[in-house]
């Protein structure tokens, strides 16, 4: 089942064609109507007609996060603010969120990328769709639930939280397709189980499961505990969201919406574009997006393209499973979360050289993060209230800038590991 | 009398307090006072001794998180009731108590008490009047370390 099967089986030669124009359109349309973007390309010397076919692009600079905040928050953006009829955002590094600007035409392209990823997972007319991701900011809620719209399932959209909740619904109104993060379909089953629900007893038979890296042995194990087919999404916010690439029946990658998201596989260190068929950092460019495009934006996931036949009969680049990150992000409950984040907020907080340790783990199927704190003689207090109030101030903070609930220990000074002198920020517990 | 307590960041885990001790052990101090309070995840260790200059020198240098207090003591007579009325002077004057330690030592027929007060200078005063009216000479701050 394809949802645009034009498109989905087009033959390659055609598609580079496709790609050409459009990339020569969008790179003449950031030229003309986005300041930074010009002086970027001028900067390298090159005018819109230096990019001509889709060779050319590597003589583009790559865009990241850091131009997102120094733009903040419509620099990037390509049109009128009045053309602009949505904005999402996620939670940044130093309080300032990186903030993504639609165009009417740009949800309608959502829409059907995210059209096609729902029907490559097996969503049909005849789907009930229980959205599970959350509704807001974040753009896995609304994204999701306009794609199912648009394929014409019937959209139960409950958002985040609330499992037995969650259980209820599905059982209810007969379920039969759920989105959400592969953590929480576990978490989900777990806690059918322990309502003494069957969790094989439900009517679903598909999830549609992204915003965070999992693997086939997680798959394997949410498939057999659900009864369901598990389908991988990919999406970022920079890019669109969800819908960017996602799995189809075969489960052997995820088919990229090529023709309006360019993929590029580099060497995170030299920038340098690597073959097909080769690991390495995920640069998209998003041909057809008006509000705000983004030309090679280095999206820091590791992966590999591959492109030959898929099963399916889909003839869209797949990209594998993501296999990890090219920066310090981590993923935790769906949320992504920068160990700076963390040193912002102990900065903010009166400390001059914070030394901190963030331990992640993964209770029963749900992601914990736990903050250690090394105290200094500037937060020590002889008072027991006064340390407690430290704990739940650090609290408080994070949970307002990453947006997730972590746990604060204080622990004594010097004694968090240090290698090579440089601290050991992270230690991820999680067996994904 | 106000002294200086040193009070030391414990952390949750074994043999975090013998590290304290031994640091002092091996520049020989002699602790004459202490109390842990404790929470789930950390404790603090405070306690007084005759050289709080040279304590705070050794366990910065070890590397301990450390603070010094100003705090109040009193040499009382290991008596039924004589706590009672100096710390009802406090309340009387609405002076918080944050928290309090004391010990007596066998054979002195004295107990000590350190306490650590939000009004500090208020809370000594009020307490030399109240050894004044017992008709008591003001303790020397030797005589607390004994």
């Amino acid at each position: 089942m394809y949802w645009n099967k034009t498109i989905e089986t087009m033959e390659h030669e055609q598609m580079q064609q496709l790609q050409a124009k459009r990339l020569r359109d969008v790179v003449e349309h950031m030229y003309q109507k986005v300041p930074f973007y010009r002086a970027l390309m001028q900067q390298e010397g090159l005018l819109p007609q230096d990019i001509a076919t889709l060779a050319d692009i590597s003589k583009l600079p790559f865009m990241t996060k850091q131009d997102m905040r120094d733009n903040y928050p419509y620099g990037l953006f390509a049109v009128p603010p009045s053309e602009i009829v949505r904005i999402h955002a996620s939670s940044g590094t130093t309080g300032k969120a990186t903030v993504v600007g639609y165009t009417k035409r740009d949800l309608g392209m959502w829409s059907e990328v995210m059209a096609r990823s729902l029907t490559a997972a097996g969503v049909s007319k005849q789907s009930f769709v229980q959205i599970s991701y959350g509704y807001g900011l974040f753009t896995g809620g609304l994204g999701l639930h306009y794609g199912a719209e648009l394929v014409g399932a019937s959209v139960i959209p409950v958002s985040s939280g609330n499992t037995a909740r969650q259980i209820s619904l599905m059982k209810d109104f007969g379920t039969t397709a759920l989105a959400c993060t592969p953590s929480y379909a576990l978490h989900l089953a777990e806690t059918m189980n322990e309502m003494g629900i069957d969790p094989k007893s439900t009517a679903l038979k598909v999830g549609i499961l992204g915003a965070e890296p999992w693997s086939d042995k997680m798959r394997n194990q949410i498939e057999a505990s659900l009864n369901i087919r598990a389908t991988d999404i990919y999406g970022l916010s920079e890019i669109i969201g969800p819908g960017v690439a996602c799995e189809c029946s075969q489960q052997q990658g995820l088919h990229i919406n090529e023709d309006h998201f360019y993929p590029e596989i580099i060497d995170p260190l030299t920038g340098e574009v690597l073959a097909d068929g080769q690991k390495g950092e995920l640069v998209l460019t998003t041909i057809t997006k008006e509000g705000m495009p983004m030309i090679r934006y280095r999206t820091r996931d590791l992966t590999v393209l591959d492109r030959s036949p898929c099963g399916c009969g889909r003839t869209l680049v797949r990209m594998s499973k993501v296999m990890g990150r090219s920066d310090d992000m981590l993923i935790i409950r769906g949320v992504n979360v920068f160990p700076s984040q963390i040193e912002s907020v102990l900065l903010s907080l009166g400390e001059t050289s914070p030394h901190y340790q963030l331990i992640v783990d993964r209770q029963g199927h749900l992601d914990t993060l736990t903050v250690m704190v090394e105290i200094s003689e500037a937060m020590f207090s002889d008072e027991v209230r006064r340390l407690e109030m430290l704990e739940r101030k650090i609290q408080t903070e994070l949970a307002s800038v990453l947006k997730i609930t972590a746990k604060v220990r204080l622990v004594a000074a010097k004694t968090l590991e240090r290698s090579e002198g440089k601290a050991k920020r992270v230690i991820d517990n999680r067996q994904i | 009398m106000i002294i200086q307590q040193i009070s030391v960041f414990l952390e949750n885990r074994t043999g975090t307090l013998a590290e304290v001790l031994a640091t002092l052990h091996e520049n020989n101090i002699n602790i004459r006072a202490m109390s842990v309070a404790e929470t789930a995840d950390f404790g603090i260790l405070r306690f007084i001794v005759n050289q709080p200059d040279k304590v705070e020198q050794v366990l910065r240098k070890a590397q301990f998180a450390l603070r010094v207090t100003p705090v109040l003591t009193m040499i009382l007579d290991d008596s039924p009731g004589s706590l009672l009325g100096r710390i009802e002077k406090l309340s009387t004057a609405g002076i918080n108590i944050e928290y309090f330690y004391a010990f007596a030592v066998v054979g002195t027929e004295r107990a000590r008490i350190v306490l650590k007060v939000d009004a500090l200078q208020e809370a000594e005063q009020l307490l030399g009047e109240f050894e004044e009216g017992q008709h008591r000479e003001k303790e020397q701050e030797t005589d607390f370390y004994w």
